[in-house]
């Protein structure tokens, strides 16, 4: 027997002569690892009675990744509340821990504690708080999938790629068609005859590329600094930069990395989002409607959010 | 059996805690539970949260108004939600998670309902896209 095995049997001889205590304690957590699966399921579980869900089986294997090819409807691979990111990036929250400090310039410290989140490290009560978020003005890209993310259906065109979001029914295009991102970032506008005059957009300007068979990298900027980049304020600057990179791993499996780019806040570039797994899913779903309702918002302040917060 | 219903109460215990402890929200008063039987008055399918409001009746014959928040309605109906789910004057127990002030408000964990059935807020994920009092 070796020393592992001799450790274990210990062990289990001590565990079987404990008080009666222990044992109902055993058994609790007995009780609880039984039940866990059927409670990770349920957080799974998040989309529409009826429809298909598509999971990942064990044992059965995906078949291989289809080329320069991303579209469909695409749902996290571990669950809906993956996307929820209450506290911030899921890459890096808001959680006062050293690893997740972000690499802040002066500017950008700043204009991190004039916002207000209602989550996040330097949450606030809700009363007091300035995001724009909320009273439904537009959460923007990246916000859009660094917070509340949900399901996404990407579309391929000749000339762009569409992603369309859940959550406030979103799209965005990235093109693809070979133009130049907007050479000025404060005064964006594209380099194409009939195109509209410059300005800053809550949603950026994007343009994409596929570096390889199974990946496709987007950059974005031009982008409207009145939005936030997660849930938990932190901001960004008229010189936001943000890179998508998509990953098809295989048949039903996508992988999204978001790094965030911005030398006016941001001493070095910062990963928001790591390779975070999804699922590809039925093309018969149909994705849930999820509005921001300015007077539904405003009878739930009134009732609930203020007096919550006196 | 007894040591059994005791394993059982531990167990639910702790994976309440582990439900609750996913994020926090300032104004809710973290792990309390309050159990509550009372009548609909509105149930109110809406974003960004769903509000149910019923009136619970103390032993005094004291009347109070209490409004508890779900999640959004997509976050719902994956649970078995719906629109439908209350009418007015339906007699429910509904078990919350409270404010802090001592106002009657909290966020919903489960509603038993008339018919027995029971609906569970599901992930237990406190209120997620920066719900709160507008200027």
């Amino acid at each position: 027997m070796n020393a592992g095995a001799g450790i274990r049997d210990s062990g289990f001889r001590r565990m079987s002569v404990r008080s009666g205590f222990s044992r109902t304690l055993v058994t609790a957590i007995a009780f609880l690892v039984l039940l866990s699966p059927v409670i990770r399921g349920q957080q799974g579980f998040r989309r529409t009675p009826g429809a298909v869900y598509d999971v990942d089986v064990a044992g059965k294997k995906s078949g291989p990744a289809p080329k320069h090819d991303i579209s469909g409807i695409w749902e996290f691979a571990k669950g809906g509340g993956e996307g929820i990111q209450a506290d911030g990036a899921k890459a890096m929250p808001s959680d006062g821990k050293p690893e997740h400090e972000l690499p802040f310039t002066p500017e950008g410290r700043k204009a991190f504690m004039n916002n207000k989140p209602t989550y996040g490290f330097t949450q606030v009560p809700s009363a007091l708080t300035n995001d724009p978020m909320p009273g439904c003005d537009p959460q923007g890209f990246p916000r859009i999938v660094l917070h509340n993310a949900h399901h996404e259906q990407i579309l391929q065109t000749a000339t762009q790629l569409v992603i369309l979001y859940q959550f406030n029914k979103k799209w965005r295009v990235i093109w693809t068609d070979g133009r130049k991102l907007p050479a000025n970032a404060e005064v964006p506008g594209w380099d194409i005859k009939g195109s509209p005059p410059p300005e800053a957009r809550f949603w950026g300007y994007s343009v994409g590329r596929w570096t390889d068979d199974y990946t496709f990298v987007a950059d974005s900027n031009g982008f409207d600094d009145r939005t936030w980049l997660d849930n938990a304020g932190r901001p960004h600057s008229d010189a936001l930069h943000v890179i998508e990179t998509y990953h098809r791993i295989d048949a039903d499996h996508l992988e999204k990395t978001i790094t965030i780019d911005d030398p006016k806040y941001y001493t070095r570039p910062w990963v928001a989002l790591d390779k975070l797994p999804y699922r590809l899913q039925s093309a018969s779903l149909e994705i849930p409607e999820q509005e921001c309702v300015p007077s539904e918002t405003a009878k739930y302040n009134q009732l609930f959010a203020n007096p919550a917060a006196k | 059996m007894r040591r059994m219903l005791v394993a059982v109460a531990i167990g639910v215990a702790l994976l309440a805690s582990t439900l609750a402890a996913h994020h926090a929200n300032a104004v809710f008063d973290l792990g309390k539970r309050l159990t509550l039987s009372g009548t609909v008055t509105e149930w109110f399918w809406a974003n960004p949260h769903c509000l149910l409001r019923f009136d619970v009746k103390s032993d005094s014959g004291e009347m109070t108004h209490w409004v508890a928040e779900t999640q959004a309605p997509p976050n719902m109906t994956p649970f078995g939600w719906t629109k439908q789910s209350f009418a007015v004057g339906d007699q429910v127990t509904v078990t919350l998670e409270p404010v802090k002030n001592g106002s009657p408000l909290g966020r919903i964990l489960q509603v038993k309902l008339p018919d027995g059935k029971t609906l569970v807020a599901g992930n237990g994920l406190p209120p997620s896209d920066g719900s709160g009092a507008r200027p």
